[in-house]
């Protein structure tokens, strides 16, 4: 009982850590949000102003730009913690470890994937996207992310030890990534088209509980690799 | 407490050690020495789990170290060269955390924790603030939180000014001779109140030539 209780807190403790470091490293939350804010705000400007053409790539612009937005917000995530020494300390922890890990990537989603999320119906409707897909959008998009987040925290605790870590991680994860996109680019089209995506989503849901339930396993022991 | 049977380790086709015994039992300062490169501090990690690669065998209260882990960890305390202070954050939210995520230690009594290193009002103030000898004060502050039976330092009094030194000298003489058991490098003149023991990486290494 008073070791759950302890588990409670130090997951409650890291958590409120990483919240704590967004708030005093704002610019590790903004700058993937601003990237995902001007890249899809290009692609009417490229695209010329056709609307059908814009409402018909919308769900894949989306998608992508929101899945590079989250690889790009993947280098704060144990960067400093591996440069501190706290990492260590993470690792030494007599805590499961697989529990404060995944609290650690939670945080970082809430932080890193949320406001893009929210920030997603208003790109939505920037590229005309119709008003039936942007409930899938969002539901996908919740759905997606965290195992966006969750498949690229395994690339970055496999990379923190490399000073330059941009491309590999790139290189690591992104064959990873297609699945998720794939999903949830399909969810959107279906809504769009009035079609059944029920089944879509139960996929990505199956697979977020497998990446919940296996990529911190992945984490910690990538973890340990890159410390050693 | 801890006991080493026969360690090896190698780095780069370059042996650190071999043929490595020792114990460390409750009430010993062990200090390890060696020139710079000599694997002081691979040695202090490969006891703490952060490096595996070695081979030989760890045993913890007489058990396979890796069957009880998790009673080791809960048990032992390392701090390695990087002081493990997030510099943003200030030494009262770098310490609950420790606190927390081990499960060790009071957050009420982080206030006096800092007090005792000298921090007294640097609760508050980011640690990037703080001078390098302040930060390891920080770091060091653990010590008063933590409820391990082992402490195992690496270089500890790096960066700490005279009086420092003196101050976690008798902190450390005090744990060891409340039973506690102490593991550290370091090339400064240990003045304990205790029994010093000493394990010579480079001994070891040239007895292995000779």
């Amino acid at each position: 009982m008073r070791q759950s209780m302890s588990l409670g807190q130090a997951i409650g403790a890291t958590i409120r850590r990483e919240l704590l470091l967004a708030v005093r490293n704002p610019g590790d939350v903004i700058n993937p949000l601003i990237f995902f804010v001007i890249a899809v705000t290009l692609f009417p400007l490229g695209g010329g102003v056709d609307d059908e053409y814009l409402s018909s790539i919308a769900p894949g612009v989306i998608w992508v730009t929101a899945l590079l937005a989250v690889m790009l917000s993947m280098d704060s995530l144990f960067r400093a913690d591996y440069e501190d020494g706290s990492l260590e300390q993470l690792l030494m922890s007599p805590q499961p470890l697989f529990f404060l890990v995944l609290g650690k990537v939670f945080s970082h989603w809430l932080v890193a994937c949320l406001p893009i999320i929210l920030l997603a119906p208003v790109m939505a409707l920037m590229l005309k996207l119709p008003v039936a897909g942007i409930g899938a959008l969002l539901v996908s998009l919740c759905l997606g992310t965290p195992i966006l987040t969750l498949i690229g925290a395994i690339g970055m605790a496999l990379t923190v030890g490399l000073s330059r870590s941009g491309l590999l991680l790139a290189v690591l994860i992104l064959p990873l990534y297609v699945p998720v996109l794939v999903f949830g680019t399909g969810v959107v089209d279906a809504a769009i088209n009035n079609v059944a995506y029920s089944g879509l989503l139960a996929l990505l849901g199956a697979m977020l509980a497998l990446a919940v339930s296996l990529s911190p396993l992945a984490i910690v022991a990538a973890l340990r690799i890159s410390v050693n | 407490m801890l006991e080493a049977r026969n360690l090896f380790c190698e780095r780069d086709d370059r042996v650190l050690f071999q043929h490595l015994d020792f114990t460390v039992s409750a009430g010993q300062v062990v200090q390890i020495q060696g020139s710079n490169g000599s694997g002081k501090t691979t040695l202090l990690r490969i006891i703490c789990g952060l490096n595996g690669d070695y081979d030989g065998e760890l045993l913890w209260q007489g058990q396979n170290l890796d069957r009880v882990r998790s009673d080791f960890l809960a048990k032992v305390f390392y701090l390695g060269h990087a002081p493990a202070i997030n510099k943003t954050l200030s030494p009262l939210e770098n310490l609950r955390w420790f606190c927390a995520s081990r499960g060790q230690g009071d957050p009420a009594d982080i206030p006096a924790a800092l007090a005792s290193m000298g921090l007294k009002g640097y609760d508050d103030i980011p640690c990037y603030m703080l001078s390098a000898g302040q930060q390891r004060r920080v770091s060091l502050a653990r010590l008063k939180l933590t409820s391990a039976k082992l402490w195992i330092l690496d270089e500890p009094f790096t960066a700490l000014d005279r009086k420092g030194v003196s101050h976690l000298e008798t902190l450390l003489s005090d744990f060891v001779t409340e039973g506690g058991s102490l593991m550290l490098t370091t090339h400064h003149h240990l003045q304990m109140h205790c029994p010093v023991d000493s394990i010579d990486l480079d001994a070891v290494k040239q007895g292995r030539a000779a």
